[in-house]
This record gives C-alpha cells, structure tokens and sequence, in this order.
C-alpha cells in the first residue's frame, strides 16, 4: 500500500462556478466532491462502477464519479445533484419522482435524477424502451423501476 | 375495486400520498449516516478473517498501534460480552473473541486518522490461527461434528435450533388422502442488495454519554445491545436514526461493527466513523437462508387438504441473528391461506462456517410458500381441478383460528383470488395459451406484525407515539418507527393530521433519536403501519379531545357536536361559529402551555399454550393471490414475465403510492430470487460479494404490475389497514414457477430457476417422450 501523491491544484467548473482546489492525483471525484467540498447529494452505494448512485454529469454527460479520477476534470465543468436542484423547490424531474413516489429509500434517487434529467435534456420525449436503456446503469432496489419509469415519462410529457 | 373507496371519507387516507421526505431525497439533501461529518472524526476499519473457522492463538497489534495515525486497536477480550437480536440465542460478539467463524468475520478493530492509515495499520497486524475444520453443508452440521462452531450447537451438532410441531394426526390424513403430493425444494440464499452500505458514526463525550449514528431499522434493538456489551446504562446512550438508505431486514439486527465502533469512540473519545464497502454488505449479509424443504401434501378427491408433512433444513451460517423465528416461520408460515385440519413439521437451523444468515423481506415465508404453492399446482393438476378452485374449495374463512392456533380476523382472500382470475383472463389463458406461453397462479398470507415483541423486560407496549404542538401550531410527532424508504413516516404524519383535521405541511415527524423518541421496536415483521398507525391515532385522538374541548368552550357548542373539518372545527348547522384550528390551539394552551398526548399500542393476547406458540402470531395477515403470465425462449431458455395481476388483501390501503410501492417493489425483489440471484459459495468463501457479481432484475426484466387492492377493513388495523411490506414478495415466486409450468410443462423444485435450468428441463421432458401443449 502507497501513500498518496502530494496534492497538486485543480481548477474546474462545478455546479457552473470555477471552482480551484488541490488534490492528490489519484483522488477519485467521488471523494473530491463528498469528502473534500462536502457536496454529500452523491452518494457512494459501491465505489466499483456497478450502482449508478454516484452519477455526476461531466460537460453535461451522465458519468459515474466513482470510477473517475478527480484529475481528469482539469478545466472541465462537473455538474452534481446539488447543480441541477433550484434554490427553492424543484425541477421538473425532480417534481414528478416526488408526486409519483419513485423514491423510497432515495438512495438511488440522487444518480437517477442525474441520468433522467440529462436524458429528458437530450430526449425531451423518450420511448418508454429509451427509458429503460437509460437507465439500466443504475439499481433501485425498493421500487422495482415502475414508479420511477413513470416518473420519467410524465416529466416528459409534462402531464403531472 | 376496493371496498374502502365507500365510506368513510377521509381527507388524505387512502389516497395517494407523496413521501414526505421526498423533496429531500430527490434534491440529495436527505442526510444518510455517511453524509454526516463530526469535528475531529476518526476513521475505523475491520480486519477480516480469511479464514472460515480458525481459533484465534495470537493477535499481535503491537505495530499497528505505533503507526502515526493510528488511535486504537482493538481485539476481542475487551467486549466480551455476546449479543444478538433474540435474547435467547446471545452468541455473537462486537469482535471474535477465541475463534474467528467465517470468511469476514471481524477480528480486529482500528481507529485512525482516515481509512488508508486504519488500512495500513490492518495490515500491520500479526494473527497467528490454528486453522480448523470448516462446514460448508448444513447437511454435515446435522450429526455431531469435531469442532462444532458454537458451544451451544445440540449436542455436538451443528444444529443452532430444532423446532418439532405436531397437530392433529398427520399419518391418519395420509392413510386416508385419496392424493398426495411431494416437493423437495432447494433454495439458493440471496441477499437484501438494499443501495446504503452500512455507516455508523460514534462519539463518547465527557459527559459520559455516548452518542451513535447508525443505518438501522431498528435503534431500541441497538440501543440495547450496545448498552449490554460496553456496559453503559442505556440512559447514558443516545442512538440516532439518519435516512435509512434500504433495509429489507439486512439492517434489522444490531450489528457487529456498530457496536465496535462506538468501542474505539471510547477507546479513543473522538467520533469514529465506520462505513462500509460492498463487499463489507455482502459478508455482513443476515440475507435469506439457504433452505432444503420437503413437504407432502395429503388431500381428498375433491380437493379438501387434509394435512401438512413438512420438513426444512436452514444454513444459518455463523451466527443465530432471527434463525430461532426463522426456524419456526418456515414451518408455520405454512399454515394460511388455507384450512389444514393437520400438520406436522421439523426444522433444523444449522450453523456453518459461512456469513450469517437472518430476516429478509417475507422472512421465514418465501422458502416454504414457494414449494407448499407448487406442490399444490401439482394437486391440482392431479386431482384435474382448476388451481383456482382448488385454493377456492380450502380458503380460511375470515375469523378462524388454524390448527396451530393462529387467529385469522380479516381475510379477503376470497376477493383476491376473484379479482386476479378476472383480470387476468384466467379462464381463456390456463393451459390454452401456445407452447412457451404461460399464466400460473400463486398465493400467499404473511403476519401483519409479530404479535410478541422480541423483548419482554421492562413489560412495555410494542409502540408509542408522542405529539407535541406549541402556539406556532406544528406538530411535532416522536416515534422510533424506523422509516426506511417504505414510507411510515408519511403514514405518521397523515395519519394525525387526518385526525386533527389540519394540512400535512403543519406536521412534522422528528428524526429517530432515543433521547425524545418513544420506544418503538422498529421496522420489521411489517408491524409499523398496523402498530404505529394504532398508536398514532390513539395520540392524535387524545389530542383532539383537548382541542375540541378548548373549541367548545370558544363557541359554545358542547364537544359532541363539533365536526372535524379542514383546520377548523365546525358546530353542526352554524359553520359560522366555527373555530380555527389555530384559535382552538391557542385557548387550549392557556393554562398548561404547549400540548402533548401519547398514543401506545399492545397487541391482544393470543395463540396457544404449547412450545413455540407465540411464532407466527399476529393482530393481523395480510393475503395474496397473484396471477403471472410468462412467455419462454425455449432455446435459450430465457423467460419474461410479461404481467403479474397482484391481487393483494392489506386490508385499508392508508397510501396507494406506498402500497404499490411495496407491491412493485416487492414483486422485484422476488422476481431476483427466482430468475437468477444467488449467494454462491466454494465451499465457505462468497464468490460473488459485489453488485456485478450479484445481479438484482434490471428495468427490462420487470413485468406490467397491475395492484388490485380488494382488502376489506381489517377490525384492529388503523382505519382498518394491515400491513403491505412483505406479503407482497411471497406470492410472486410461485406464481411465476406455476406460470412456466403452464408455458413449457417443466415443475422447478430449486430456485434460482436459471435459463439453463429452464433449457435442460424441456430437453427432459422431450427425451421423456412427454409432449406439452403439442411441444
Ligand atoms: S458508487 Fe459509483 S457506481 Fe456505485
Ligand atoms: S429508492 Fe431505495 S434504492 Fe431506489
């Protein structure tokens, strides 16, 4: 077991602020961002890239902060749950997974909320097969995916 | 299709009712025990063993502790002391004192200024073993062994627990069945796989007192444990709940790390965080037992059951946890939703050198209900009645008591079955559909509460709600209900706001913290809405008197005649002398200030005098017929549940949200049992402890979910409601395997029934020379 590189500065865009810190180089994201700026909406549900929990978006592409080195977003813009909530109340997605009851526990709900709204900003109106190919990187274990498929597809719709 | 859309109306129960939290959790503002940081905090980390069974000679920390970094190591000597959920089955320690009992187990404990020193200092730790035989096979653990892992094994065994029931005369029915039926069922374990792993945070201040913050459905259970093994009076110990991110029962049981951790907070007087990683969740597991069950069914030629044989022998790896009640729900939980005059059952619980097995969602249900609903799929067909028919002709009447004494009150099992038969286009589909198609039928019942708390001492309700209302006029309500994602702390909140008649946002149910929590035992053996939601009304009842009473003497009215309205209470006929809800507030105070009530509910006494009577008792059951409808690639073996008709009895459903919810999410967790998902050992070692390895459904593979909910009022459930939590999840399983019986004529008798399992087993109905369907 190594100890760790000296911490170095990185610069980067978070939630559309610049944002300088340092870091060592192996820090993973996922650390940088709830260990080390305290942003705890992502959550870590396994660290190996297999729960979807600590989704993040880099330059606006749903990404998994666990598997990604804190490095690599040298000069890149990092958007976390925190990025895309309101001040007050909430987003459209955001709204829906609430009135629809797609989250239970919310554990996933952080992850999913990052991959739906990117999908709805790239796909404003999904299949419901698209939905599901979009989703499938990340685990829900309490709602079987119904109510959170639901969710989505009324976001979408904007019927809610 | 529900009876309580009629009367009486309610304002916000039996409606749909977003999660209270759930602005929380969507935003990422919803605080888990990992989200939480203390000044100062340490890190633990858990040294492992890697060996299955080994007695621990020597355990030299001497250089870990002179790591810079490094606050505390800790073996086991110092807390002795052994715990466990049931007080009868103590046989588990904060860390192993003497012998380490599986791959996992925990050995050495170590705080330190962040998780790579707590590494580094682990692996700075020398253990010398003296290696010893290893168990595998609960088979083994049946006869006395050399080295039995626990000293309380019977009698040189490795048997953890013998149950022995008999009723009526079992050898009489058979003599006399006109048919009889046989399955032998084997069942791989599976874990809970909820999203959270573990996190614990501890901190002992000067004070004296120690505070801890766990992932936990059950703070009284840890409360307790943790004031037993450190030898701190409870009063000086204060537990809090954060957001509990999954439990499924993987987080019922007090745990071993929780309990180490707040060891190195003394050890230390820092906080100390412990937080586990996937593969800490996969060996802590406590997931549904690895099970071998045989059960004969004996009926007469019209299809009336006339007795139960059953047998099961459970791998309850290294510790007790629940595997007492496990052993007896795998036999009682037998015993509904039909009328059985006679039934005798055996079970074993075997300890083995493996990570512990305990409660998971419809614990002690699944196993046994999977292979009673085939064996009877298997009757039906033999006798050529209608499987409907068949659970028609041997229903349980509402108000009937089983011949192990289990008291049945409500039961809408009879509308279950109707609503899933019609909905499901039963009659056109059963054994017409083409070849690979399928539709099967399954039920289920499961307990609406364990009816005797796992503690007796002091004696106590099993529930208590406190409610607070100060001149702002919110509501603060104090339960230790352990809200888990399943939505209790909704129900809560509307269940008092329904009855005080005021808006939900004035009510607001403080998080777990046992130093102004009433005791509440928590969240398993889905108790909390039929319990809670008793003791909450009761609460909100008493409140409302006062409040009535101080709205009374503003308007003149006497209190019989003041109507709850919204935020306001109206005297009939002069809604024009109504009182605010806030002035009614405001006069009751006036004399005594801030309002407070408690509501407590104990459950009736009940069940029979015999040993193990208590097991399988509940105020209530929950009831189940669901139809599945499958559709097989006969070449590769793969299958899709395309629809399952859930028709479920939970009595009044309080929340339609919620109880889909549990209803979907249930079906889920069923469908992982059945198609696929598989603790898989060599020999002792867990093959597969993380998410890639373990595979949950994924989104694709859920079928359309269609909720009937025909339950009628329940007579001793809040408004009526029983319990939605796990009844849910034991009627699925069955129901598909009977649905791919319809789609391909294979009976499955071992789960996970995998695609290979599927493809081999047309190949032997071929080579057999037994065409289905014209296949
Ligand atoms: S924590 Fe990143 S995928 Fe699980
Ligand atoms: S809501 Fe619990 S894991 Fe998705």
């Amino acid at each position: 077991m190594r100890s760790m590189s000296p911490p170095r500065p990185l610069r980067l865009t978070l939630n559309d602020r610049p944002v300088e810190t340092s870091c060592p180089n192996e820090r993973i994201l996922l650390d940088l961002l709830r260990e080390d700026l305290n942003l705890t909406g992502t959550k870590r549900g396994c660290d190996l890239g297999t729960c979807g929990c600590c989704t993040v978006w880099i330059d606006g592409r749903a990404t998994l902060s666990c598997l990604t080195l804190a490095r690599s977003t040298e000069g890149h813009s990092v958007t976390t749950i925190e990025g895309v909530s309101p001040a007050t109340g909430l987003n459209p997605v955001q709204k829906a997974f609430v009135e629809r009851g797609a989250t239970q526990c919310g554990f996933c709900t952080p992850g999913f909320i990052m991959t739906a709204t990117a999908l709805l900003r790239d796909h404003p109106h999904p299949s419901r097969s698209e939905i599901t190919e979009a989703i499938a990187g990340n685990l829900c274990r309490c709602t079987g995916y119904t109510k959170i498929i639901e969710a989505i597809e009324s976001a979408a719709s904007g019927d809610r | 299709m529900s009876t309580a859309d009629a009367s009486p109306k309610f304002r916000l129960l039996g409606g749909r009712i977003p999660y209270v939290e759930g602005p929380l959790k969507v935003t990422g503002r919803a605080e888990y025990t990992d989200d939480i940081k203390r000044p100062g905090m340490l890190y633990g980390g858990l040294l492992r063993s890697p060996w299955p069974h080994a007695r621990l000679v020597s355990i030299d920390v001497s250089s870990a502790r002179s790591l810079p970094g490094v606050y505390a190591v800790l073996t086991g000597e110092k807390y002795p002391t052994p715990f466990g959920v049931l007080p009868i089955t103590h046989d588990e320690t904060a860390i192993a004192v003497g012998k380490a009992r599986y791959i996992g187990d925990i050995i050495a404990a170590v705080a330190a200024t962040d998780e790579r020193t707590a590494e580094l200092a682990m692996a700075a730790i020398r253990v010398e073993v003296e290696p010893l035989p290893e168990y595998a096979d609960p088979q083994t653990g049946l006869a006395p062994v050399t080295e039995p892992i626990h000293a309380r094994g019977l009698a040189g065994t490795n048997i953890q627990k013998e149950v022995v029931q008999h009723f009526g005369d079992v050898d009489a029915a058979f003599a006399q069945a006109s048919h009889t039926v046989r399955v032998r069922g084997t069942f791989a374990g599976v874990t809970h796989a909820f999203t959270e792993p573990m996190a614990t945070i501890a901190e002992s201040t000067p004070d004296g007192r120690l505070t801890v913050w766990s992932a936990t459905q059950v703070p009284h259970y840890l409360h307790r444990a943790l004031s037993e093994v450190l030898g701190i009076p409870m009063h000086r110990i204060r537990v809090i709940k954060p957001e509990v991110g999954g439990g499924f029962g993987g987080k019922s049981d007090p745990l071993p790390h929780e309990i180490a951790c707040a060891a190195l907070a003394l050890e230390t007087g820092r906080p100390v965080k412990i937080r586990f990683d996937r593969e800490d969740v996969f060996l802590t597991n406590h997931g549904r037992h690895p099970t071998q069950n045989d059960v004969r069914i004996a009926a007469d030629s019209e299809g009336h059951l006339s007795a139960y044989d059953i047998q099961a022998v459970l791998d309850g790896g290294a510790w007790s946890s629940f595997g007492t009640v496990t052993t007896y729900y795998n036999g009682v939980l037998a015993m509904g939703p039909y009328r059985v005059p006679n039934f005798r059952y055996r079970g074993r619980r075997v300890y083995t050198n493996k990570p512990p097995s305990g409660a998971m969602r419809a614990h002690g249900g699944t196993n046994i209900r999977y292979s009673v609903e085939v064996a009877l799929d298997e009757l039906a067909e033999s006798i050529g009645l209608d499987p409907f028919v068949l659970r028609e002709r041997n229903a349980l009447p509402p108000n009937s008591t089983t011949v192990n004494q289990l008291r049945i009150t409500s039961t809408s099992f009879r509308q279950c079955l109707d609503a899933s038969r019609v909905r499901s286009g039963w009659a056109d589909k059963f054994r017409r559909l083409p070849f690979g198609e399928g539709i099967g039928l399954g039920c289920g019942f499961y307990i609406s509460g364990s009816n005797s708390p796992i503690h007796f001492t002091p004696k106590m309700p099993q529930c208590t709600v406190h409610l607070k209302v100060d001149m702002d006029g919110g509501i603060a309500v104090h339960s230790m209900q352990a809200d888990i994602g399943q939505g209790s702390n909704t129900l809560l909140a509307a269940i008092v706001a329904e009855v005080l008649g005021v808006d939900l946002d004035r009510v607001h149910v403080v998080r777990v913290d046992s130093d102004i929590s009433p005791v509440d035992i928590g969240s398993y053996s889905s108790r909390v809405t039929f319990m809670m939601g008793n003791a909450a009304r009761r609460a909100a009842e008493e409140l409302l008197a006062t409040l009535l009473r101080a709205a009374s003497e503003l308007c003149g009215y006497p209190v019989d005649q003041l109507a709850v309205e919204r935020e306001r209470y109206v005297p009939r006929h002069r809604p024009e002398v109504a009182v605010s809800f806030m002035d009614a507030l405001h006069k009751a105070m006036e004399k005594v200030g801030a309002l407070t009530a408690t509501g407590a509910y104990s459950s009736p006494p009940m069940g029979g005098t015999f040993k193990g009577a208590r097991a399988g008792t509940a105020p209530a059951y929950s009831f189940a017929a669901y139809v599945a409808q499958v559709r097989v690639d006969a070449e590769t073996g793969e299958y899709h549940v395309g629809t399952i008709w859930a028709a479920f009895d939970c009595g009044r459903p309080l929340n339609r949200l919620a109880v889909e919810g549990q209803i979907e999410g249930s079906i889920h967790m069923g469908l992982g049992q059945l198609m696929g998902e598989t603790m898989s050992y060599r020999s002792t070692r867990l093959m597969n402890p993380s998410l890639l390895e373990y595979k949950i459904p994924a989104p694709q593979q859920m079928p359309r979910v269609e909720c009937l909910l025909v339950g009628q009022d329940d007579p001793e459930g809040p408004f009526g409601a029983k319990e939605a939590g796990e009844g849910p999840l034991v009627a699925t399983l069955p129901a598909v395997a009977n649905a791919l019986y319809d789609a391909i004529g294979v009976r499955f008798h071992e789960l996970p029934i995998t695609p290979d399992r599927v493809v081999r087993g047309i190949e032997q109905r071929r080579k057999e020379g037994r065409p289905w369907k014209g296949a």
